[in-house]
């Protein structure tokens, strides 16, 4: 069957099969290999994409089911060299150990903050409880959610330029 | 892990995905969030040969105020349940047991139709929707009827849905904000319950208690005659036949609806 999927603001049609799944759409078909498979049981998040700005596990959908929808990727959350800021806090705060959960925690953080901008920690810990470090680094993690919420609260309440923020704005 | 081969096709509105479920046949399944079905398929649990893709059928995703209920669409997707309006003012427990479903993740794809007809008994939906005394609208070649919440589930994985039939509304009573309860044990962020309790209105269902979700039935009848909260839920595991599993013994299980359902009724009794 043949799927049109916007990735990272590039609207390509592919040859699919049916049951293949996102995750491999976007790593094999698409060639973006940022997004990891993990458990590939839809439990521990490293293959956390957004379809449509919202977060999902794309081990667990179809390639055809995300037919006609913008599909955002790791390799897309940047805006040129900018990058987005909860990418710039990851690095700051050293929010990862081996690196391997880093990209669907970054995806699931900024999906994270869009729907809930200024999140307690609390808030934060919950918003990310479908993403797991085996490394346990999560104190970071959190650290790092946190900070990024402050720097986008503080770029929009000067008025400067939110570009990072805005970046999937522009892709979806 | 790959799902074996099968294939795909759109519903656009529910009226067609019944045309197609007819047209297909019982080796067919309807697919909408996936989240309960892709995993079994990946598993080779589960191998339909035609998947009916209904997220995207217009007519079903609402939450609206009709009469004295609350009417849901079937696709209507947990993060939509938790964000809703509708539900905060006029049946808050159904958006409080949604916020439980999952992760952030799950409940963007997920659905209260798919959460429900898929009838685990561990799941969180159907034993709110059970103690909501929900009426759930059934549609299928001859057009459609009601079920009970009591009378739809019948064990795992099995409902009174017949295999051309789709669930496509669910209708609770307006309850208002107060008399209602959620209580889950986990030791896991987001698992299935190891058991859940969901109360409204005097209502007491009983998620991973047995089969299928439960009615604590021994506790609603103390309650309507009177008894403490600490009473009634003592009865709250009477007559039911918990399983046993690597996370609770059968004995733990009924200790934890006790405790559970003293927990949920006070936090009702807490919502007036």
């Amino acid at each position: 069957m043949q799927v049109t999927i916007t990735v990272n603001g590039e609207t390509r049609t592919d040859e699919v099969e049916p049951r293949l799944l996102l995750v491999h759409y976007l790593r094999d078909v698409a060639g973006l290999k940022a997004t990891n498979i993990g458990c590939d049981t839809s439990s521990c998040g490293a293959c956390t994409v957004h379809v449509d700005g919202e977060s999902v596990k794309s081990c667990t959908v179809l390639a055809a089911q995300a037919d006609g929808t913008s599909v955002t990727t790791l390799e897309g959350l940047a805006q040129g060299e900018t990058l987005h800021p909860v990418q710039t806090a990851f690095r700051a705060e050293h929010g990862l150990q081996c690196g391997f959960c880093t990209p669907g925690m970054v995806m699931a953080a900024a999906s994270l903050l869009k729907e809930n901008p200024s999140p307690s920690e609390q808030e934060v810990r919950e918003g990310l409880e479908g993403n797991i470090c085996r490394c346990t680094g999560y104190h970071n993690i959190v650290r790092a959610v946190l900070a990024a919420a402050d720097t986008m609260a503080g770029k929009d309440a000067t008025g400067t330029d939110a570009s990072g923020s805005d970046a999937e704005a522009v892709t979806a | 892990m790959i799902p074996a081969a099968f294939d795909y096709v759109k519903a656009d509105t529910l009226d067609h995905a019944v045309q197609l479920l007819a047209e297909h046949g019982e080796d067919a399944k309807v697919i909408a969030g996936g989240h309960s079905l892709l995993p079994m398929m990946k598993l080779r649990l589960a191998f339909p040969t035609v998947l009916i893709d209904i997220r995207r059928a217009a007519d079903a995703s609402y939450v609206r105020v009709e009469g004295e209920e609350v009417a849901i669409g079937a696709l209507t997707r947990h993060a939509d349940l938790v964000a809703s309006d509708v539900l905060a003012a006029e049946a808050p427990l159904l958006a409080e047991v949604a916020a439980h479903v999952g992760d952030p993740q799950v409940r963007h794809r997920g659905t209260i139709g798919g959460s429900v007809a898929h009838s685990d008994p561990a799941a969180d939906l159907p034993s709110a929707v059970l103690a909501s005394d929900a009426t759930l609208v059934l549609q299928g070649p001859g057009g459609r009827r009601e079920v009970k919440a009591a009378d739809f589930f019948l064990g795992y994985f099995e409902t009174v849905l017949s295999p051309d039939e789709l669930l496509v509304e669910l209708r609770v009573p307006r309850t208002g904000t107060g008399g209602w309860g959620y209580e889950k044990f986990v030791r896991r962020a987001n698992d299935w319950a190891i058991v859940g309790v969901a109360t409204v209105a005097g209502r007491v269902a009983l998620a991973n208690m047995g089969n299928k979700p439960l009615r604590a039935a021994r506790t609603e009848e103390a309650l309507a005659s009177g008894a403490s909260i600490a009473d009634a839920a003592a009865l709250a595991a009477e007559d039911t036949s918990p399983v046993e599993d690597m996370h609770a013994n059968a004995d733990y299980r009924r200790h934890l609806a006790r405790v559970l359902t003293r927990r949920a009724l006070e936090a009702a009794a807490a919502r007036p």
